[in-house]
């Protein structure tokens, strides 16, 4: 930490300070002037790497900040309109919208806090996107969306909304173990020709900046997120394929074994931070 | 589905070295080097003196070295955003001889064990090795991150960074 505000202080003394902050911002993130969300708070004791746990809104620049504390604002709420039609859509041999069996949106209130989770049935770890699958293959009788189609990402941004508030809680023991046991050997395996882990970013050198990046705990209480970058909605999966390529590794596909490891163990990080239902970052 | 279905078996009894375990070859580099106790390196990769000039573009440009995403350095403040992973190195050049320099940019983990800075030098010993940034596989040995120039040059850079 010395170091940190030392390289700081060098860079105010040199007069490019200007958006760059080193340490997370202790601001409120209240959506809407009424929903106050968990950004920070302690870090569930079997993360021995931290003490306390930041959404990465508290990383982000005041503006972008500010665009997420706004559903007006927020583009990433266009594409849950979207999805709400799609909701509502017949689609499928079974004649069937989501609708038909789930009823208003708000019925699925609490299922994003809890993904992935084991699922007995398929005998695997499950992410919301298989859940979706599931219903639109055996109860819609309609075509599986790929991981990463806009529909999809929608339609988990729509879930998500609904658990706007509410703490992640993932379960991580019982079945879930050994793959919360692989996905924490992946956050720590160095891959790549950079040989960097998610670990190197985002547990021991989180606040700091790489190059313009200011770099955050890796979150996914926020997911999927919208990013001004790319003007969408984005899944966990993509990110991740996007932070390991970006170590020079060979990445894993979204929807692949590994990812959701990885998503159980990440979002394990995060218990107790507020699912924030559409996320803006850069 | 069925590929993840068996990989939920293979966890289930307890798979122990499958995909993201530490499978790697052994590390090599992109010639032969002699790292003393200390992690340095004393001959010139080239056989000649380096380009401090050039050096300067290897650390500042984000398509070569790209050093200052980690570092501060003052003599480079018309290139924006430097980073604050590593040290400042304002004062290189008196802190360490010319063959520590060059150890620390052929394969830095040999001077500070387990550091973050990557191995400029090194060419093989990778987990799960990329090509470039482009997520697909990569065999080795890589291309190394740095030519033996760019890492002469690069020296020769750091040491023109006396303390006052
Ligand atoms: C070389 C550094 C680096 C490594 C290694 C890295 N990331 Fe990232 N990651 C970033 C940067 C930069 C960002 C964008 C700024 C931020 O949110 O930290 C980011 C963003 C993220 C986000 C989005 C956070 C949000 O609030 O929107 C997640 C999630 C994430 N990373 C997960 C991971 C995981 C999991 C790994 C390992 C597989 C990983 N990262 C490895 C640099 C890295
Ligand atoms: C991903 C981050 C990263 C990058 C990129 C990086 N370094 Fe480093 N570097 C570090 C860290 C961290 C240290 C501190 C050593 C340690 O304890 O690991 C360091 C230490 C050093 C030192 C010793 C400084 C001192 O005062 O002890 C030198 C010299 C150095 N780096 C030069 C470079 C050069 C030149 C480049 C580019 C060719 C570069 N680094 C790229 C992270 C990086």
């Amino acid at each position: 930490m010395r170091r940190k505000a030392f390289a700081t202080a060098a860079l105010v003394a040199l007069g490019l300070a200007g958006p760059l902050s080193a340490d997370p911002v202790d601001d409120k993130l209240i959506v809407n002037g009424e929903t106050e969300l968990v950004t920070h708070t302690k870090a569930p004791d079997y993360i021995d790497g931290l003490d306390e746990i930041w959404s990465g809104w508290a990383f982000r620049a005041a503006e972008t900040r500010a665009i997420e504390a706004d559903d007006f604002d927020n583009p990433g709420m266009i594409f849950v309109e979207d999805a709400e039609a799609v909701w509502n859509r017949v689609e499928g041999g079974a004649g069937k919208s989501c609708a038909s069996c789930h009823g208003d949106p708000s019925s699925m209130k609490g299922v994003r806090t809890v993904m992935p989770k084991y699922n007995e049935k398929a005998g695997d770890l499950w992410s919301l996107e298989d859940y979706i699958n599931d219903c639109r293959v055996n109860r819609m009788q309609a075509e599986a969306w790929g991981w990463n189609d806009k529909d999809m990402v929608n339609m988990t941004a729509l879930i998500s909304v609904q658990s706007r508030g509410m703490p992640m809680n993932v379960a991580i023991d019982g079945p879930a173990k050994p793959y919360w046991e692989k996905g924490r050997e992946m956050y720590y395996t160095r891959t790549g020709q950079l040989e960097l882990s998610c670990a190197n970013c985002h547990e021991d050198h989180y606040g700091d900046m790489i190059r313009a990046d200011h770099l955050s705990q890796g979150q996914i209480n926020g997911f999927p997120t919208y990013r001004l970058k790319n003007a969408k909605l984005n899944s966990i999966h993509a990110r991740f394929k996007g932070c390991v390529r970006d170590t020079r590794a060979a990445t894993y596909k979204p929807g692949s074994p590994e990812f959701h490891a990885l998503e159980l163990y990440v979002a394990s990080r995060g218990n107790g931070l507020s699912v924030e239902g559409v996320a803006v970052r850069n | 589905m069925k590929s993840r279905a068996l990989w939920g078996i293979a966890l289930a009894v307890g798979m122990a070295g499958a995909a993201g375990a530490a499978e790697r070859g052994p590390v090599t580099y992109a010639a032969d080097i002699n790292f003393a106790e200390d992690g340095s390196v004393a001959e010139s990769l080239t056989g000649k003196p380096g380009n401090p000039e050039n050096g300067a573009q290897v650390l500042a440009q984000k398509k070569i070295g790209n050093c200052i995403a980690c570092h501060q350095v003052t003599a480079l403040k018309d290139y924006p955003f430097h980073g604050e992973i590593g040290p400042s190195l304002d004062g290189v050049g008196s802190r360490y001889s010319e063959a520590q320099l060059r150890g620390i940019l052929v394969d830095a983990k040999k001077t500070f064990e387990g550091s973050m800075m990557p191995s400029f030098f090194k060419t093989g010993g990778f987990i799960r090795p990329g090509i470039g940034f482009t997520g697909k596989p990569a065999k080795e040995p890589l291309p190394p991150l740095l030519t033996a120039e760019q890492i002469e040059d690069a020296v020769a850079f750091l040491m023109t960074l006396k303390d006052e």
